[in-house]
This record gives structure tokens, C-alpha cells and sequence, in this order.
């Protein structure tokens, strides 16, 4: 709980990239930096330093008294800082030796190493941002493709916030003129009032629903879309992962059933994520451990979002293909008829027709690939695009839900409006309205940190003339 | 000069509506207490509109009966039209309005001071608080002294003094320094308070004018009437005592010609020529007010009532101004049916002095000054109920403090008199403050018709609620209880005749059986509807039936918001120390820093109520609060 320590962390991905960053954040952070970090002409000077100003220097081992890197540092003093803390931030070639090394010597000098998400949280304890800033910038840190960051950046710059007040200063109306007719009932009626209030609701409720759709797009974005790759042994379904995880992950080989067990891979498919999971190949067996293998793999599909279901063009469907047919109902499925190198047997129509026999389902696509020779991937990329992003992944300008909080605040927010329609339908009077309104405005408040307070009064004052 | 001393128990400075309920708590909890007043004609004077209760404002009247205040009994006595408000919306925002006898208003609670026991009336107007050091910023009162040089020792001092204090009346140009309706201003006790190092602020309100009868001309009015069925303020008033003979009010409208004259007359309205420097009420605004503010509006309304059975002066609300004479006649004169109008007493708007935010404790004690209390508009509040609610408060809490018992605090969830005051103490309101129905987050708990099983209990452990009345609420939670019980458990088959019964009353038929209760929360159904297939039904009071009927019918909501009442205590039960130094804690914000420091909250409940606290600060106080738990 503690929150006057020193702690640092190497603020850019721990992978080799062109610069990476140590932030050091607390009371102490300028003197542990001090300890790090020398002037060419091997001075201590970041006590002295101006803020926000680089300076161009050594980070130093002084114990041992060797030069680990040339640097820049950079001192921002409470509470001109991120964290709102005495921050120090030194860049350092981005070798993730050299940024370990760093790191390490910040925590032999005093500071400790922060843990996950620390730095917001200070931020966020410190009063430099409301709720769903901090948590943008947590998801910055977390952000898995540059989409997810385009998306994160927007939220950080207020584009959801901007949403949601308008959207609370919508319901704060309604709420506002219920109450001044309820305080002054002989100077403002409301009459004909339920009727009116039901169309509003309606459109606000659409509304909401729209930003919460978003949200699994989000979750998508975000975490990546969980894929499972399913089909009968020996299809190709390892040697998808592989091309597209490109390394050899899974053993292929010419025999069937070779993969017992479950791989998970998460990779990148033009600007989107998947978290692939091969599975074993689902057939009829009689080997215990390919059972198990089976059995795990009809467990994954039932939770994945996306089933890339492989089978063989260039043979008959079976039993197997069947059976693996029958447990894709109410799922995004893909259909890859691979070896498409290979003299084609199956055709489209034969696929449909088993879909439609084993599980009623129509909503699936088609793609024949030959992973071989790399054939229709571009296809398959374009298709779970169209699949989850409605075609394209829009960057910039739509406000997406990311975080599971602000998700579960909408649907509060929403069920208060159903509730809203339920009072309204039910012939309850008109305060009972206002207590519902009240809860979705509080709802969409939680989202930016924002709590009721005398908004109520105020717009109550400034909308509606009352009073003798 | 010879100074004369006497000793008390507890000072009452004021005679309003705030200072008759402390007076009159103190001297029934059986402590020796002297009520002061500029004029002993003046007890219970209502300056302004002549009607007691209203949206929010009833409410706090049933509050105060149920906890053992006199307001309720007294209008019960002089009312002379009654109304129950918002009859078509929920039960929790029905709401009571009286239109009182101003006279007899104030004679029968004089009467009532004047023969409680233990109390003295006294006219004087108090000049001094007198007061010794304890420690540091901490004093204590130790008396009060009047113009003519008296000196009371006291316990306690309950400040009430509602607009008198430094006030000055302005009607147009013209500017006199007394109080409401001409009476002698309280002119020494600015002063005073000042150097005890009370900071004081000036706040600004006003009324209409008041019209001769025989110039109205009613027939160009509506008539609005009173109920027919009277329900009493009281707990302890019999309904069928009190259906009377009612006196009707009178609706107009402003129009066109009106708006045009304030218009023309803006420059002359001392508040638009900036002379006025008080902050004037938004929800009682002058006429020139709405005119400016709502443009768009056509017409406003105009509510003519009378200000009492033996006189002809008519209230005229709707209609507040500080224009002068010249131009309140020919606005006035605009007005259909007030074409001949004759004025009385004129319009004005009155300045005063009350306190600033952040002085007081819940229990209205000055935190800084032991054993001084206060309530009512000095305060910061507007309204006679308001002030009342708030002298009861004060008087009891002075009372308890004399005593060395635990004070009477009201939270949030418990009653409007909780909203109220929670509110006048952790907000720096910029205008006097009213009560509102929106102000209450649990107002469907906070009912006036549950007034006295939400605090009757409250009033009997303060000691102002006598047993036997404390014995007939508890018969009647028990009655309740059983025949909620009886009506959850009572079941009725879906056989012919309970078909037929709902066919009649357009309810949808039953399937399977259902409970009496179930069928009670359909809209179209009531309990004495269900009177028909109910036959084992025992002869219960009406106000059980009543608790009956609300409980069932609305237990989905009642129960969503006893879930957040729930989570309101949590934070409110999370106390923070009176010692807390802020500056000792990190991370704050400047704002939330200052604020703090200033309000002084009593809860983390209480902090995150205050403006400019944001949850992240309510955060770094949680931690700061648990640091320190944890190494003590």
C-alpha cells in the first residue's frame, strides 16, 4: 500500500527495439538516478538538472565502476510527471541487456522494481488522471498491435469521454425536468411527459448498445481474437501454425494424430491478432492420450471466437469431418479447404450441404488454401477481417470500448434505461423515472471518474424557471 | 454602568421559526433556557409567504413532528387551506401544504413558548457572546450580554438569527437598514462573532407584495381550492379534529405588458444596478429575474393567497421584486384581475449577514467554539421548515452536550433533515439553500408518510417523544409487519370468482395461485380494491394500511434502494480522525487539499461529498487513512 517509495521499471517493451526507457518514480527517484547516471566528464548532476531537459551522459555501475551504455536523462520534479512523483527517465540503446543492466542498478541504488501497471496507478492515486485515462494508458502498456494503441490513444485523449458526457448530459435533462415539475408541480406539469420520455430512452438505450457492441471488437483488438484450429488428423493444421507463426512450433510429420497435446500461438495477420490454438486432430481413437488431446480440443472450440476448420480438398469428407461439423453450431467458423495444390475433390456445395445436415449453421466462409505454398492466405486475412471488423479496421475516428470496466459500466447504464421502459410501460409515476435516470447518469459517470455532485441542482436552476 | 448577572443553562438568540424549536427542545429536556427576540410581537413571524410545507419542505415538517418539534401541531392549529401536493406521482414525493394564518400562527406558538416550563421569554437584543480559551484555536461560550448591558452566563448559546442580523431592506432606490417588515435590525453581534473569528457572509433574499383584497378582482382568476379529506401535520393530530371550512387561493398569469415594463425598468432593480452584493436564491427568483432569464417564456404564473382569516392583505407569489414603488404598481397593474390592484406593503429584497461554509459540525456546534450552536437562515439555508428542522437539531445537540450524551445526528439515509444538514455542512453553497425532493438520493425510504417509523425513535431516546407515543409507533411497526406478512402468505386459487373479480378490474387472469401481495403490486389493483377476495381481513388503521400498500406495491424499488443505502453507510461508517492533519497527507491535490482542510469531514462519506474531492483523492485518503491504522 505504501506509495512514497521509489520504484523502476523499464517503460518500453522488454523486447530489442531502437531505444528503451528506465523510469524511476518516487520520492527518492532523483538520487537513485544520481547513483546511475554520470555527465561525460563523470559528474553527479541530476540533482542540479532543470526539468524536462535532456542530458547526454553515461549510466554507470558505480560499485563496480564500469560505463554500462551512453544515455540520455531527463528529470521531471513533482508534480510535473507522469506519475505526479520526482521521475527520472533514461534512455538507453535499446538492447534489452543493456536495459536489464540498468534496471538492475536502479534497484541495487534504492528503488524497487515497480510492478505492473504501478506507474498509472500512481498517476491515477496522485490525481493526474480520471479513471479512464489511467486505464488507457494501462492499456497502452499492455496494447498488442499498433491498432489497439490507435485505439487506446484516442480513449486517452478523451473521444470516449467526450461521448459519454453528452450522453449523461442527455439523460441529466430529462432528469432535470422531471424533478423541477415534481418540486414545483404547480408551475410545471407533465403531461403527455411518459410518452415523450419513452422516445428518448429508446434512442439513448440504442446508443449505449452501440458502444457496447464495441466493446468486443475491442476485446479483439485488444487481446487478439482466440482462434481454434480444428479438423481431422494430418489436414495441415500444424503446418498452418507454423506458416503463420513462421518457426516450427508443432511437429509435422506424415503421421497421423502426431499432435497429442494442445499449441498456443499468438500471432499477426496484417494489423490483427490472433491467439491460435492447435488442437489434435479429431477422429475416432482408440490411443488414450490422442483421447484426451480430442476431447480438449472440442473444450477449446466451445470458447474460442473464431474456428478454423481445416479439411482436406483433395479427399472425401468423413464421419470425422461430420462429427467436427456437428460441434461448430453458433460459432464464426472458417472453413479452409486446404492442399489446394492438390487435384480439388471437395467442392463448396458439398461443404454447405454438410453444414446444413450436421449443424443448421449458414454463417461460415470458404477459403481454399494450400499452406504449402502460402495459397490463400491474403484470402483468409481479408475474411476474418470482413468477419469481425465489419471490413475494415477503422483506426482512428470510432470510439471502441477496451476495458472491461467501462464495459460493465454501460450495461449498468443500460439496464437502468430498460428499467427506465419497464416503469414507464408499467404506468409507474414519473419520480420513479428519475431514480432509474439517475442510476444510468451515476453509471456513465464511474466510466470517467466523474460523481454525481450538484449537477442535478444546477441544470434543475438553468433549464427550468420555478419558484414564487 | 453596574453589569447584572444571571445564570442559565442555554441562550437562545432569536425567536423565529428555528429559535422557538431549540427553545422549546432544550427547556422539555429540562434545562433552564432564556429565548431572546427584538420584539416579543414577533414569535414565529412568517415574513414572507404565508404557507407552511410544499414539495420536500412537508416532509421536513412530519420529520420534526416525529422527533418531538412543535411546527407541525402548531399549523395543525392555524392552517386554513390544506393540500397534499403531487397526489398523481409516487407516495414518496406526496407532500403536505398549509396555508397558515400568519396571526394566529404566531400567537399559538407564543402560547405554547410562553407556557413550557423552564423557558423564558425575553426581549433583547444580544450584543455579545462571551467566551474563554481553552486551548489553542479552541474557546468555549461562557454567557451572552444584551444592548442594555445584562449579562447571562450560560452552557450553551443556540444562535438563530435568522435575516436580522446587519440586514438592510431595499426596495428600488430607497435602502432602510431593519430587518423583514420594518422590525429593528440586530446590529451588534456582526462584531462580536467577528472576533471570535467566525467568518460571516452576506446572502440576500426577498418577497412579493401584499395586496388589499377589496382591489382584487377575483373573477378573472381560477379559484383553487383545498382537499376535501384534510390530512394533519402532526402525528399526534387527530384527522377528524381538524376538517374545517377552507379558504381558497387565486391563480393569474403575467403577460406581455408586464415583461415589457421590467424590462424598460431594468436599470432601476438595485440587483441589475449592482447594489445588491448578496447572493439571491435561484429557485425563489424575483420576478425580474424570470423575466430575464426565461425570455422565452409568454407568461408566468401568479398565485394570490390570503395572508390570514382576519385580515384582507393577499400574498402575492410568484411575483418577488426590488423594483421600486412606482414601477412593482404599474407591473402588478398588468395583471389580469390586479387592473385596480392597491399595495400594502411593497415588494422588497432584504440583505443579511449569515455564516460561511465549512464552520459548522453535524451537530450545528461551531467546531472551534465549544457550547455554540446555530440553525436556520443564519446558517445559510432559506425556508421557516428549514430553519425549524435545524433548531431542533441544535437545540437537542445543545442539550446533549450539556449533558455529556451522544449528540442526534440524522444521516443522508435516514431523513431530508439528514440531506439538509450534511449538506448546509460539507457544501459551500453560494445562495441560501432550499430544500428539493432531487436533493434526497433515497427519498423513496424517506417518505412523509413514514416519517415517524423512520424517527419517532430518534426523538424518544433524545427525550422529546414521550413514552406512551413511543409505545403506539411500535404497535404500529407490529401491525405492519403482520399484515405485510399475512398479505405475502394469503393465497388465492385461480378459481372462478377471483377471475371474474380481475376481468372486473381489467387485470389479467391468473394461472396458477397467487399471493394477495402479488396481486397488489399490479397498478390497477389497491388494497381496498382487494378488499372483495380478502375476506379474512382484520379492521386495521388507515396509516398501517397505508405502509401496507407502499411497501408491497413498490418492494422491487424500495429494496434497489435500501442496496444503496447499504453501500452510502459503508463509506459513511468509514470515519476519519478529528486530529487528521491533511498536509501530513501525500498526493493530495491543492484543491482537494484545501477543501478538506476547510470542511473537515467526519466520514470518508462525508470528504467525498465535498467539491473539488475527486475519487482519486478519496483514494489517497483511503490509503493514507489505512497507513495509519496499520502502524498504529
Amino acid at each position: 500500500m505504501a506509495i512514497e517509495d521509489t520504484i523502476a521499471a523499464i517503460a518500453t517493451g522488454l523486447t530489442d527495439s531502437g531505444i528503451g526507457i528506465i523510469r524511476i518514480s518516487g520520492e527518492n527517484a532523483i538520487e537513485v538516478g544520481n547513483r546511475i547516471f554520470q555527465s561525460p566528464l563523470g559528474k553527479k548532476i541530476l540533482h542540479q538538472a532543470e526539468n524536462r531537459k535532456m542530458y547526454y551522459g553515461f549510466a554507470a555501475d558505480e560499485e563496480q565502476d564500469f560505463v554500462i551504455d551512453e544515455v540520455l536523462a531527463v528529470v521531471m520534479r513533482a508534480p510535473n510527471s507522469f506519475t505526479g512523483e520526482n521521475t527520472v527517465e533514461i534512455q538507453c540503446h535499446g538492447g534489452i541487456l543493456v536495459m536489464r543492466k540498468i534496471l538492475a542498478t536502479a534497484l541495487k541504488s534504492g528503488a524497487r522494481m515497480a510492478e505492473p501497471g504501478e506507474f498509472t496507478k500512481r498517476a491515477f492515486l496522485n490525481g493526474k488522471m480520471d479513471l479512464s485515462r489511467a486505464e488507457a494508458v494501462m492499456d497502452v502498456i499492455g496494447s498488442r498491435n499498433e491498432f489497439a494503441l490507435a485505439s487506446s490513444v484516442s480513449q486517452l485523449k478523451g473521444m470516449l469521454s467526450e461521448k459519454i458526457k453528452k450522453y449523461r448530459a442527455e439523460i441529466l435533462y430529462e432528469v432535470a425536468f422531471i424533478e423541477s415539475a415534481l418540486d414545483d408541480p404547480e408551475h410545471i406539469s407533465l403531461e403527455g411527459y411518459p410518452e415523450r420520455l419513452e422516445e428518448k430512452i429508446a434512442g439513448l438505450t440504442e446508443s449505449i448498445e452501440r458502444l457496447i457492441a464495441t466493446a468486443e471488437d475491442g476485446r479483439w483488438v485488444k487481446e487478439g481474437i482466440n482462434t481454434v484450429i480444428l479438423g481431422k488428423p494430418n489436414v495441415g493444421k500444424s503446418s498452418l501454425l507454423n506458416y503463420l507463426a513462421g518457426e516450427e512450433r508443432a511437429i509435422v510429420t506424415e503421421v497421423a494424430g502426431t499432435t497429442r497435446d494442445i499449441l498456443q500461438e499468438s500471432i499477426r495477420l496484417g494489423n490483427i491478432s490472433l491467439n491460435v490454438t492447435d488442437t489434435a486432430g479429431i477422429h475416432k481413437t482408440e490411443d488414450t492420450v490422442e483421447k484426451i488431446g480430442v476431447k480438449k480440443a472440442v473444450e477449446y472450440a466451445k470458447d474460442a471466437d473464431l474456428i478454423l476448420y481445416m479439411a482436406d480438398g483433395s479427399m472425401e469428407l468423413n464421419e470425422n469431418d461430420k462429427e467436427i461439423i456437428s460441434i461448430l453450431k453458433d460459432k464464426k467458423v472458417i472453413v479452409l479447404l486446404n492442399k489446394s495444390d492438390l487435384e480439388n475433390v471437395v467442392t463448396e456445395s458439398m461443404v454447405r450441404k454438410l453444414f446444413s445436415e450436421m449443424s443448421g449453421q449458414k454463417e461460415f466462409a470458404i477459403v481454399r488454401t494450400s499452406v504449402k505454398n502460402g495459397g490463400g492466405m491474403e484470402e483468409l486475412g481479408r475474411t476474418i477481417r470482413e468477419m469481425f471488423f465489419q471490413g475494415e479496421l477503422k483506426c482512428s475516428h470510432e470510439v471502441m470500448i477496451t476495458s472491461l470496466r467501462h464495459k460493465k459500466a454501460l450495461e449498468e447504464c443500460r439496464d437502468s434505461l430498460h428499467q427506465v421502459r419497464r416503469s414507464i410501460e408499467n404506468g409507474m409515476p414519473e419520480d420513479f423515472f428519475s431514480i432509474d435516470l439517475m442510476n444510468a447518469y451515476a453509471s456513465l459517470g464511474r466510466i470517467i471518474g466523474e460523481e454525481v455532485d450538484d449537477d442535478l441542482v444546477d441544470e434543475i436552476f438553468s433549464r427550468f424557471c420555478m419558484g414564487k | 454602568m453596574t453589569e447584572f448577572r444571571e445564570k442559565t443553562d442555554v441562550c437562545v438568540i432569536g425567536a423565529g421559526h428555528a429559535g422557538c424549536e431549540a427553545a422549546l427542545a432544550c427547556a422539555r429536556l429540562g434545562l433552564e433556557t432564556l429565548i431572546f427576540t427584538v420584539s416579543v410581537d414577533s414569535i414565529a413571524l412568517m415574513p414572507c409567504n404565508p404557507n407552511v410545507g410544499g414539495s420536500s419542505k412537508g416532509h421536513l415538517v412530519r420529520e420534526l413532528d416525529a422527533l418531538g418539534g412543535e411546527m407541525g401541531k402548531n399549523i395543525d392549529k392555524t392552517f386554513i387551506q390544506s393540500k397534499m401536493l403531487n397526489v398523481s406521482k409516487g407516495p414518496a414525493v406526496h407532500s403536505l401544504r398549509a396555508q397558515a394564518d400568519k396571526a394566529e400562527y404566531s400567537r399559538a406558538m407564543r402560547k405554547v413558548l410562553e407556557n413550557q416550563d423552564h423557558l423564558i421569554i425575553k426581549q433583547a437584543e444580544i450584543c455579545d457572546i462571551l467566551w474563554e480559551k481553552i486551548s489553542g484555536e479552541e474557546k468555549k461560550v461562557t454567557g451572552v450580554r444584551t444592548f442594555t448591558g445584562m449579562v447571562y452566563e450560560c452552557k450553551a448559546v443556540v444562535l438563530c438569527t435568522g435575516t436580522y442580523l446587519g440586514a438592510r431592506c431595499l426596495c428600488g432606490e430607497s435602502i432602510t437598514y431593519t430587518g423583514p417588515n420594518g422590525l429593528q435590525a440586530a446590529t451588534h453581534l456582526t462584531d462580536s462573532l467577528k472576533a471570535m473569528g467566525i467568518a460571516l457572509r452576506r446572502f440576500k433574499t426577498g418577497t412579493p407584495a401584499r395586496m388589499d383584497k377589496r382591489s382584487i378582482d377575483f373573477s378573472k382568476m381560477e379559484e383553487q381550492c383545498g382537499d376535501e379529506t384534510i390530512v394533519p401535520f402532526s402525528f399526534s393530530t387527530d384527522p377528524e379534529t381538524i376538517q374545517k371550512e377552507q379558504v381558497s387561493c387565486w391563480l393569474t398569469y403575467t403577460n406581455e405588458n408586464t415583461h415589457e415594463i421590467i424590462r424598460q425598468n431594468l436599470d432601476r432593480s438595485p440587483i441589475y444596478a449592482g447594489i445588491i452584493e448578496g447572493t439571491g436564491p435561484r429557485y425563489c427568483p424575483s420576478i425580474e429575474d424570470k423575466v430575464v432569464k426565461f425570455a422565452e417564456k409568454e407568461r408566468h404564473q401568479v398565485f394570490i393567497e390570503p395572508e390570514g382569516l382576519h385580515t384582507n392583505e393577499m400574498y402575492v407569489g410568484g411575483m418577488s421584486s426590488s423594483l421600486p414603488e412606482d414601477v412593482q404598481l404599474a407591473m402588478y397593474r398588468t395583471v389580469p384581475g390586479l387592473e385596480k390592484c392597491r399595495i400594502v406593503r411593497n415588494a422588497y429584497a432584504i440583505e443579511y449577514d449569515c455564516i460561511g461554509s465549512g464552520q459548522l459540525d453535524g451537530t450545528l456546534e461551531f467546531r472551534t467554539v465549544k457550547g455554540l450552536f446555530s440553525a436556520g437562515q443564519f446558517n445559510g439555508s432559506s425556508g421557516y421548515e428549514e430553519a425549524a428542522c435545524q433548531g431542533l437539531v441544535a437545540g437537542i445537540n445543545a442539550a446533549m452536550s450539556i449533558f455529556g450524551k451522544e449528540p442526534l445526528v440524522i444521516d443522508r439515509s435516514e431523513g431530508y433533515i439528514g440531506v439538509l444538514i450534511d449538506d448546509l455542512v460539507t457544501k459551500d453553497n453560494r445562495e441560501p439553500y432550499r430544500m428539493m425532493t432531487s436533493r434526497a438520493e433515497y427519498r423513496l425510504l424517506l417518505r412523509q408518510d413514514n416519517a415517524d417509523l423512520r424517527l419517532r425513535k430518534k426523538g424518544y431516546e433524545a427525550g422529546l417523544v414521550s413514552e406512551k407515543e413511543y409505545r403506539d409507533l411500535l404497535e404500529k411497526e407490529k401491525m405492519i409487519r403482520e399484515e405485510t406478512e399475512r398479505f405475502k402468505n394469503t393465497y388465492v386459487g385461480a378459481g372462478k370468482e377471483i377471475q371474474s373479480f380481475l376481468e372486473h378490474y381489467g387485470s389479467s387472469s391468473l394461472k396458477t395461485a397467487a399471493s394477495l401481495a402479488e396481486l397488489l403490486c399490479r397498478p390497477e389493483l389497491s388494497y381496498e380494491i382487494l378488499g372483495a377476495i380478502d375476506k379474512n381481513r382484520k379492521e386495521l388503521p388507515k396509516d398501517v394500511l397505508e405502509q401496507v400498500e407502499i411497501e408491497i406495491k413498490y418492494e422491487g424499488y424500495i429494496q434497489r434502494q435500501k442496496r444503496q443505502v447499504e453501500q452510502y453507510k459503508k463509506m459513511e461508517k468509514k470515519g476519519i480522525p478529528r486530529s487528521i492533519d491533511y498536509d501530513e497527507v501525500p498526493s493530495l491535490r491543492l484543491e482537494a487539499r484545501q477543501n478538506l482542510k476547510h470542511f473537515r469531514p467526519a466520514s470518508i462519506g462525508q470528504a467525498s461529498r465535498i467539491s473539488g474531492v475527486s475519487p482519486a483523492d478519496i483514494s489517497v485518503l483511503l490509503v493514507y487513512l489505512e497507513k495509519c491504522r496499520k502502524t498504529e
